[in-house]
């Protein structure tokens, strides 16, 4: 059994079921984060591992004990919340103290035990510091300290990076994950931004309607979407209308062209579904290993520096595409005609 | 021209306020004939009968305001947390005691716990005590609650609980710790207001018969000429102390020096 093991949890608000047979196993260390858009359920199913809701069914284990029964203040559960919730009466260093004088932790070894949380966050010298004297992202760092101080079981993170900058978002996301596999404390983060989670994570679950839709490393979830939802929220997605042609032998006609795919496929012949290709997957230009060739036209030019990300109508749909700058190679106009190519290898089919 | 309106308007009002204060403060230190002098503050300080009520009406002001704090503050906090929808009907209730005369009151208070009732408090002077003390803390409950609740809202109660419940602290820690230091500006002006009403209140302490302030200056006031007036005189300024103290006590506290 994982270290932290949450088996079809079910929770309804009334008549509205937010959270359906969730289930989850994470292991000591590993870090997972939960993403999916607003309103999916994520906050839910964290707050019911802190304790803060009850689920209607199922069970949460930590370390192989049941913890459902237990009080927010019993489970050795830290929490950090997308509104920091830094006690605004207490200096930065009681702050982090708070939860140590709670379990009885001596003067002296709490004193040592902030200095060294303090230290860990990059703050040392904001002890004496109150909350408003500092920057959201100071704030931050410092609620990161205080639930990490206690020396939790399991890290909660919703939406920690959330109220931030954006600068500021990617570096502390950077740092986070630093701390705690410096730690190796186990650790859930709540996101509804993709880049974030594939960034920082071990592993990433897909919610869509208080449901996983899929649970694996970012590269897997990126790379092979099992659904239409968790390839559409994950990333920017090309999708293109096609027929099956020989489902054994992975044949599909898109565009005009026909090519194999290379597996094979679980439709009929003659049935419709939909192929779709990551923008980085598409190229301009022929070029060896890109079999599929489609004739296009360039419909949108955005230089963003170090890429080119153009729009291409070709096959029927409008593609998004990134090119890597080269000062040699000016970007195309819009409107010229080129062609696109892929390898059929790349191509995702999506189910439902 | 508008703007001469308002500073009419403000010079009306100042006057209004101050006229009568002056008026009596000078009329205060007129007590011997002929020359301004402090006789009747002498008088009225000296007098035994003024140190006893007077410090019966603050001890009762003080257990009153911590009685009234005790009541309030977890319970505001409870309402605000777990059960938002009640906080109209909380809020009605806290608004009675404007509504009801405090002599009804009282006279429920008497008939509930008269000497052949099922809990004889007006039997004895501490029961009788503890019964005027409830009756000052209705008083106070408009103003407590009020202030209270505006105090919480201020902060967001429910993280705040939440990351302290993270931390392992439970509700009287989360209480003392957390809610209580973040709304005591909140609770000292409400605890300013409860002083003030249980200091001149007159009513339910005259009808329960215990020798308060409020009574002895009624007396005083239909017996005397000058007395009175070094009274109210001396009441004003322990009501511009007492607001004094909250603006120390605000501006000291250094978590609140920048509104958040
Ligand atoms: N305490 C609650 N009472 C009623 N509905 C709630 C409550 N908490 C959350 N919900 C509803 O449950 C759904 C999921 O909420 P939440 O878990 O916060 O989503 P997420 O964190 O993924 O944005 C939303 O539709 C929300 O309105
Ligand atoms: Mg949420």
């Amino acid at each position: 059994m994982a270290f932290l093991d949450i088996s079809h949890l079910e929770k309804s608000f009334g008549l509205l079921r937010v959270v359906k047979d969730f289930s989850l196993g994470i292991d000591k260390g590993e870090f997972i984060s939960l993403l999916g858009p607003s309103g999916c359920g994520k906050t839910t199913v964290l707050r019911m591992v802190a304790g803060f809701e009850s689920p209607d069914q199922g069970a949460i284990t930590v370390d192989g004990a049941n913890i459902v029964g237990l009080k927010p203040n019993q489970r050795k559960i830290g929490m950090v919340f997308q509104a920091y919730a830094l006690f605004p009466n207490l200096t930065v260093a009681q702050n982090v103290a708070f939860g140590l004088s709670i379990a009885g932790v001596g003067r002296a070894e709490a004193a040592e035990r902030v200095a060294e949380m303090l230290a860990l966050i990059g703050l040392p010298d904001k002890g004496p510091s109150y909350p408003f004297q500092l920057s959201g992202g100071q704030q931050q760092r410092v609620a990161l300290a205080r639930a990490l101080a206690v020396r939790p079981k399991v890290l909660l993170l919703d939406e920690p990076l959330s109220a931030l900058d954006a600068k500021i978002r990617v570096s502390l996301r950077t740092e986070i994950r630093e701390i705690q596999q410096r730690l190796g404390i186990t650790t859930i983060f709540v996101t509804h931004d993709q880049e974030e989670a594939l960034s920082i994570s071990d592993r990433i679950v897909v919610m869509n309607g208080g449901i996983a839709e899929q649970v694996g490393a970012p590269f897997e979830i990126y790379n092979r979407p099992n659904t239409r939802f968790v390839a559409n929220f994950v990333g920017t997605l090309n999708t293109l209308a096609g027929v099956v042609v020989d489902p054994a032998a992975g044949m599909v006609e898109a565009g005009g062209r026909q090519f194999a795919l290379g597996r094979a496929l679980d439709g009929a012949r003659g049935a419709a579904l939909t192929l779709a290709l990551r923008p980085e997957a598409v190229h301009l230009g022929r070029a060896p290993g890109r079999e599929v060739v489609l004739p296009a036209t360039i419909t949108d030019v955005h230089f963003l520096g170090s890429v080119i990300r153009l729009r291409a109508e070709a096959a029927g749909a409008s593609l998004s595409l990134d090119t890597f700058n080269r000062a040699d190679t000016p970007p195309p106009a819009v409107g010229a005609t080129a062609e696109v190519s892929f390898s059929a290898a790349d191509v995702i089919v999506l189910g439902d | 021209m508008t703007r001469l309106w308002s500073y009419g308007a403000l010079a009306i009002g100042i006057l209004y306020f101050l006229l009568p204060l002056y008026g009596m403060s000078e009329f205060s230190l007129r007590m011997i004939r002929g020359e301004y002098s402090l006789q009747a503050y002498y008088v009225v300080l000296g007098d035994a009968r003024f140190q006893a009520t007077f410090g019966y009406s603050v001890l009762m002001a003080l257990v009153t305001i911590v009685f009234g704090v005790l009541l309030v503050v977890p319970t505001a906090f409870w309402v605000r947390l777990k059960l938002p929808g009640l906080r109209p009907y909380i809020e009605f209730i806290t608004l009675l005691p404007l509504v009801i005369p405090s002599i009804v009151i009282v006279f429920g208070y008497i008939r509930l716990y008269n000497t052949s009732s099922w809990l004889p408090l007006t039997g004895t002077a501490m029961g009788t005590n503890i019964l005027l003390m409830f009756g000052y803390a209705t008083l106070a409950l408009p103003y407590m609650y009020r202030a209270v609740d505006t105090g919480l809202r201020t902060i967001d109660v429910a993280t705040l609980t939440e990351a302290a419940q993270s931390l392992g602290a439970g509700w009287s820690v989360i209480l003392a710790r957390i809610i209580l230091p973040n709304v005591l500006g909140a609770v000292l002006s409400g605890a300013f207001l409860t002083f003030a009403i249980v200091i001149g209140e007159f009513t339910m302490a005259a009808l329960l018969d215990r020798p308060a302030f409020g009574p002895y200056m009624q007396l005083l006031g239909a017996n005397r000429a000058y007395e009175p007036a070094a009274l109210a005189v001396i009441a004003f300024a322990i009501t511009w102390a007492c607001m004094g103290l909250i603006q120390l006590v605000t501006r000291f506290s250094k978590h609140n020096r920048v509104a958040r």
